[in-house]
C-alpha cells in the first residue's frame, strides 16, 4: 500500500507509523460523538501505531493518548496523509 | 451537608485523589472504567464536615455508557465539582472541563498527574490556564499526595465563571486556543516502558507477551496460594486451632447436638477439616484455610496487572474473539474481575455500551467464570486426583463459555458496538498502592464471605439434624443418577451452591466420589446457578426478567454439560 502525501484514505489503510489529519467521519451522530469524546475529530492529527490480525482493532495516537478503535470504525475515519514514511521505520 | 463531586475523564486518577482527600480507601487502577458506581467519603473543611463523592469517569456530559450515565446523573445533586484533569492530555480533558463550566455549579480544577508532564516534556503555564478558564487550577499528584493540601485549601475559591461558547465546534476552537496559550512541548527521551508499549502493540510481540503474562500469572497465583496454604494456613490450623477444638470437643463429651453443630463429626477420633463439617472446624477452615490464600494471591496478581496498565492491551488482542460472542474486547475486563468474585465482575459490565452486551457478559460470567473461592476449592479437592481432572473442569467451563456466548450473540436482540477505548500508558505500580488495594479486597472477602460461610454451615447442620436433606435427595435422585451419574447425596452440595459455592465443593469431600464424578459435580456446581450474592447483583443490574432468562440458560447449560461429561468421560 504505497501512499503519497495528500491522499485521502480510511485510517485502516494507513501504514503503521504514518501520520495523517482526520478529514471526515463517515457515520452517524452517535459515532461522531463517541470519537469526538476521545478527541478524534476532523482537523486532528493521528498516527497509526498498530493493527491487529483478523480484522481486530487499530491503535492510533492522538496527542499523548493511545486509542484503540474497532476495525469497522477505522474504516469510517477518513484521513489525509501528511507525509510519506516507509511503514516500519516511522517514528512516533 | 455540602457535596463535593470528583468529576473527570476515565483513568485520570479520581479514585486515587478520592482516597487522598477523604482517607477512605477505594479501588483505583490504571485502566479506564475502574469505578462504575459511586463512593462517598468525608472531608473536614474548616469546621464543617463535607461529603466527597467519587464519580465514574466520563469524557463528555453526553453519556455513552451506563457508567457515564451515572456520572451525569450525579451532577444534579452536587454543590461543588473538583474537575480532575490529566495534565498530560490537556486538550481532550478540557473538553469536559468546558462543558462543566457551563453548568451552574462551582468548579475547581485539579491538574493531576503533574509529575508525568515533566518527563513527557510538557510545560503548562498554570497561572495562565487559571486566568483563561476563570476557575482555580491546582496541580496535583494523587498517588503520592503532592499538591493535595493546596487543592483543598483553594476549594472555597471554586466558582461559576462566565463561559461563552455555543455548540461543540466553538467549544473545540476555544479549547484549541487555550492549549496553544498555556502549553509548550519540549523533546523527551523514550523511557524503557514506552519501548515495551511499542512491543505489546506489535502483532506477534503482543501475542507473545500475552501468553507470557497469563502463564506467569497462573503460575504465580498457584505458587503463592499453595505456599500460603502449606506454610502458613495449615500449620496455624494444625498447631493452634486443632488443640483448642479438641479441648472443646472433650467439654462437649465428643458428641451430641452441640458437638455436631460446632465441631461436627470426628473422623477416627480426630478433627478432619475437610470432613467434620462443624461451624468451628470446616466452617472456619474453608474460608480462612483453603480460600483466603488464593484470594490473596489472585488479587495480588490482579492488582499488579491493573496498575501496570496491561488489561486494556489484553482487551485489544481478545477483541476479534469476543466479537464472536456478541461482545467486544473490553468485556475481558469484567470477565477477569469475575475470576476473583463474580459480584464486582458483573458490576463492571456497566462499562459496556449496549444492553445486549451487558446481558451476554453478565450471563457468561455467571456460567463460565469460577470465582477465586470456587477455584481454590476445585484445585484443592479435584486436584487431589491429578491436574488433568482440574484441566477437564476448566476446559468444560471454557467450552461452555464459548458456545453459550456464540449462541447468545445470535439469539439476543440488540446491537454490539465496536471497541473504542483509550489505552493507558504503562506505569510502574507503587508498592504501597498495590498493598492497600490488596488489603481492601482481602478485608472485603473476610467481612462479606466469612459470615455467609458460617451461616451456610450452620444451616446445613441444622437441616441435616432435621433430616430434610434426605427427602430432597430422594426427589432429585432420578436426575442426578441417570443424567449426571452422581450419587443422590450430591444434591445437598448443589442446594448449598445457591448460598456459597466454596462450601458446596467442600461438601463433596466426605462423599468419596470418583475422579469423574468430581469433575462432573464441580463443573455443574460452577455453572448451574450463581451464588446468592451474585444473584442479587444480577437482578439489580439486569432486572428481574433478564435475570430469570439468565438463570434458565445456566440451569440448561449446566445439565447439558454435566450430562455430556457423564457420557464422554
Amino acid at each position: 500500500m504505497a501512499m503519497y502525501p495528500g491522499e485521502q484514505i480510511p485510517l485502516r489503510q494507513m501504514n503503521i507509523g504514518q501520520t495523517g489529519t482526520v478529514i471526515r467521519i463517515l457515520g452517524g451522530r452517535g459515532l461522531m460523538l463517541r470519537l469526538e469524546a476521545l478527541d478524534i475529530r476532523p482537523g486532528k492529527k493521528v498516527t497509526k501505531i498498530s493493527s491487529t490480525f483478523l480484522r481486530g482493532p487499530v491503535t492510533l495516537r492522538v496527542d499523548n493518548t493511545q486509542v484503540a478503535v474497532g476495525f469497522g470504525m477505522a474504516n469510517k475515519i477518513i484521513v489525509k496523509i501528511d507525509q510519506f514514511l516507509p511503514g516500519n521505520f516511522a517514528g512516533r | 451537608m455540602m457535596r463535593i463531586l470528583l468529576v473527570g475523564n476515565p483513568n485520570v486518577g479520581k479514585s486515587a485523589l478520592f482516597s487522598r482527600i477523604t482517607g477512605t480507601h477505594i479501588i483505583a487502577s490504571n485502566y479506564p472504567g475502574t469505578t462504575v458506581g459511586f463512593t462517598k467519603g468525608f472531608l473536614k473543611l474548616g469546621e464543617d464536615q463535607v461529603q466527597v463523592i467519587d464519580v465514574p469517569g466520563t469524557y463528555t456530559l453526553e453519556p455513552i455508557s451506563k457508567a457515564e450515565e451515572v456520572a451525569v446523573e450525579m451532577l444534579k445533586d452536587g454543590d461543588l465539582v473538583i474537575d480532575v484533569v490529566d495534565a498530560t492530555n490537556l486538550e481532550r480533558n478540557l473538553n469536559l472541563t468546558l462543558q462543566l463550566l457551563k453548568r451552574q455549579i462551582p468548579v475547581i480544577v485539579a491538574l493531576n498527574m503533574w509529575d508525568d508532564t515533566h518527563h513527557r516534556g510538557i510545560n503548562i503555564n498554570v497561572g495562565k490556564l487559571e486566568e483563561l478558564l476563570g476557575v482555580p487550577v491546582a496541580p496535583t499528584v494523587a498517588v503520592t499526595g503532592q499538591g493535595i493540601k493546596g487543592l483543598i485549601g483553594r476549594l472555597p475559591e471554586a466558582k461559576v465563571p462566565k463561559t461563552t461558547y455555543s455548540g461543540s465546534d466553538e467549544r473545540w476552537a476555544r479549547i484549541g486556543d487555550i492549549v496553544k496559550q498555556v502549553q509548550s512541548l519540549s523533546h523527551h527521551h523514550h523511557t524503557w516502558y514506552e519501548h515495551l508499549e511499542d512491543a505489546s502493540n506489535d502483532h506477534i510481540g503482543g501475542i507473545f507477551i500475552a501468553l507470557l503474562v497469563l502463564s506467569a500469572s497462573f503460575w504465580f497465583i498457584r505458587f503463592v496460594g499453595e505456599g500460603i496454604i502449606s506454610y502458613i494456613a495449615e500449620p496455624l490450623f494444625e498447631w493452634l486451632w486443632t488443640p483448642l477444638l479438641m479441648k472443646l470437643s472433650l467439654v462437649l463429651d465428643s458428641g451430641g447436638f452441640w458437638h455436631n453443630i460446632l465441631i461436627g463429626k470426628l473422623i477416627n477420633g480426630q478433627i478432619d477439616y475437610s470432613q467434620s463439617f462443624g461451624l468451628l472446624s470446616t466452617g472456619f477452615y474453608i474460608p480462612l484455610g483453603a480460600v483466603l490464600p488464593y484470594i490473596v494471591s489472585f488479587y495480588l496478581v490482579l492488582g499488579m496487572l491493573e496498575d501496570v496498565g496491561y488489561l486494556p492491551r489484553l482487551a485489544i488482542l481478545m477483541d476479534t474473539l469476543m466479537h464472536k460472542l456478541g461482545l467486544h474486547g473490553y468485556a475481558i475486563i469484567p470477565t477477569i474481575l469475575g475470576f476473583g468474585c463474580n459480584v464486582p465482575g458483573i458490576m463492571a459490565t456497566r462499562i459496556l455500551e449496549s444492553r445486549k452486551e451487558r446481558f451476554i457478559a453478565a450471563t457468561l460470567i455467571s456460567i463460565g467464570i469460577p470465582c477465586a473461592a470456587l477455584q481454590a476449592m476445585i484445585i484443592g479437592l479435584v486436584g487431589q486426583h491429578g491436574g488433568q481432572y482440574v484441566a477437564m473442569v476448566y476446559g468444560s467451563l471454557f467450552v461452555s463459555w464459548l458456545i453459550i456466548g456464540f449462541i447468545l450473540n445470535h439469539a439476543v436482540r440488540g446491537f454490539s458496538p465496536e471497541i473504542l477505548v483509550e489505552i493507558p500508558p504503562y506505569r510502574l505500580p507503587l508498592l504501597r498502592i498495590i498493598a492497600e488495594k490488596l488489603w481492601l479486597r482481602v478485608h472485603g472477602f473476610i467481612k462479606e464471605a466469612l459470615p455467609v460461610v458460617l451461616g451456610t454451615v450452620l444451616v446445613i447442620n441444622i437441616l441435616y439434624a432435621m433430616g430434610i436433606f434426605n427427602s430432597i435427595a430422594n426427589v432429585a435422585a432420578p436426575v442426578l443418577t441417570n443424567l449426571l451419574g452422581l450419587p443422590k447425596e450430591t444434591i445437598v452440595a448443589l442446594v448449598v451452591g445457591f448460598l456459597r459455592k466454596d462450601v458446596a465443593i467442600g461438601m463433596l469431600a466426605p462423599l468419596a466420589l470418583t475422579a469423574k464424578q468430581l469433575v462432573v459435580s464441580a463443573t455443574v456446581l460452577a455453572m448451574f446457578f450463581p451464588c446468592a450474592a451474585t444473584f442479587v447483583i444480577l437482578a439489580r443490574e439486569l432486572g428481574a426478567r433478564d435475570t430469570l432468562k439468565a438463570a434458565g440458560i445456566m440451569i440448561a447449560a449446566a445439565l447439558t454439560m454435566g450430562g455430556l461429561q457423564n457420557l464422554i468421560l
